[in-house]
């Protein structure tokens, strides 16, 4: 019943990621490599999709991989998956919410949570990385000349520093980046 | 029952227009709900930011269904998170359906391939924006290269460790460090 199973796997992302946004990526890369629901290059292409449209990656990411498999329904159920720990959660913590501010447990938990949650970011960085930046078939092939990608880094770098000296929205650069690839043919 | 739909209504609006997510949407809320319709004031809206963030799931989600919760209960809390599910449940959609047909063709595959660059780059960013509210001393840092080992090397590792074991786990080791140090604490006194 691929209803269930989608509605099981986001329910799942949504009760163990912790900090809301980038925070389900790890999630998402084991489920694309347990569902092959979708590629992790898909994800990559999410993560743009959802800073240029409005709302949550994760809402995004479940919308998109419940529609592929099966559909509006798919999608829905997909996303009502994601949202219902959430929800849940949210209800319990609205009725203690004066003992769960300056619980010490619960900040304790915290102090290991935040360091661990961008730890598994940093790794969802690097797996898109691994399909923006290098060529890792030609590494099987022996051809380690053309291993690293030079347009795609020497971008990478343009826009690190862009952003760094312009204040301006991650849209403009991922248009920009878009218009990039297509002339340059990336 | 009127209350309920301008619960809907306005966080439908809400998930329409917040782009980015998380704290992106911070302003906006202020607008809305403190400004606008006094549903709450703007420090509640940051406590429920900050618990929306240290509780699992979406943030945005989290702050809407305590706002909802607050105003109408449990069935104002569902009616205010399926109102701001609807709007990005319909843009994706239509985005799915338009990527499944059109992904194929060079000219999308060249852009999202640049995109992907971007991507990086913001997440690369992201990281750099979090390390010093999480990194925050030698235990943290030491927590962060075991989580980031054990996840980076999953797939040579001989058992699979889950993401969701990793983040009860790092809870687990957070909790018992800082509990021996307010112990350590206390006895120093």
């Amino acid at each position: 019943m691929v209803f269930l199973r989608l509605f099981y796997e986001f329910f799942k992302t949504g009760l163990f990621s912790v900090g809301g946004g980038l925070a389900t990526l790890p999630f998402l890369y084991e489920m694309s490599g347990n569902t092959g629901w979708f590629s992790t290059a898909d994800i990559a292409n999410m993560i743009a999709v959802s800073e240029s449209t409005p709302g949550p990656i994760g809402i995004n990411m479940s919308t998109y991989a419940g529609f592929t498999t099966a559909g509006v329904l798919g999608g829905v159920v997909a996303s009502l998956g994601l949202a219902a720990p959430s929800v849940i959660i949210i209800l319990i913590i609205a009725k203690f919410l004066e003992k769960f501010r300056n619980n010490r447990f619960v900040e304790g938990a915290f102090y290991g949570l935040r360091p661990a949650s961008i730890a598994m970011i940093t790794v969802a960085g690097l797996n898109v990385a691994r399909v923006a930046l290098v060529n890792m078939d030609t590494l099987a092939a022996g051809n380690y000349g053309e291993f690293f990608l030079w347009k795609a880094i020497l971008l990478g770098t343009a826009i690190f520093i862009g952003q760094r000296k312009l204040k301006w929205s991650p849209v403009i650069f991922i248009a920009i980046a878009a218009v990039v690839g297509i002339v340059f043919q990336f | 029952m009127k209350e309920l739909w301008e619960l809907y209504l306005t966080f439908a609006r809400i998930g329409c227009v917040t782009f980015g997510g998380g704290y992106a949407m911070l302003p906006i809320l202020e607008r809305e709900l403190v400004d606008k319709r006094h549903w709450t004031s703007m420090d509640d809206l940051r406590d429920y930011f900050s618990i929306g963030q240290c509780t699992p799931g979406v943030i945005a989600l989290n702050v809407s269904t305590f706002i909802g919760q607050k105003k109408a209960g449990v069935k104002g809390a569902l009616v205010a998170g399926l109102g701001f599910l609807t709007g990005p449940l319909v843009i994706i959609t239509l985005i799915a359906a338009f990527l499944q047909n059109f992904a194929q063709y060079p000219v999308v595959q060249h852009a999202f391939a640049g995109i992907r660059v971007c991507v990086c780059v913001l997440i690369v960013q992201a990281v750099l924006r979090l390390w010093k509210k999480s990194v925050v001393d030698g235990a943290a840092l030491a927590i962060y290269l075991a989580v980031f080992a054990l996840n980076a090397f999953s797939p040579l590792l001989p058992v699979k460790i889950p993401a969701a074991a990793l983040v009860i786990l790092a809870g687990c080791v957070g909790m018992f460090i800082s509990l021996r140090r307010s112990k350590a604490a206390k006895e120093g006194k």
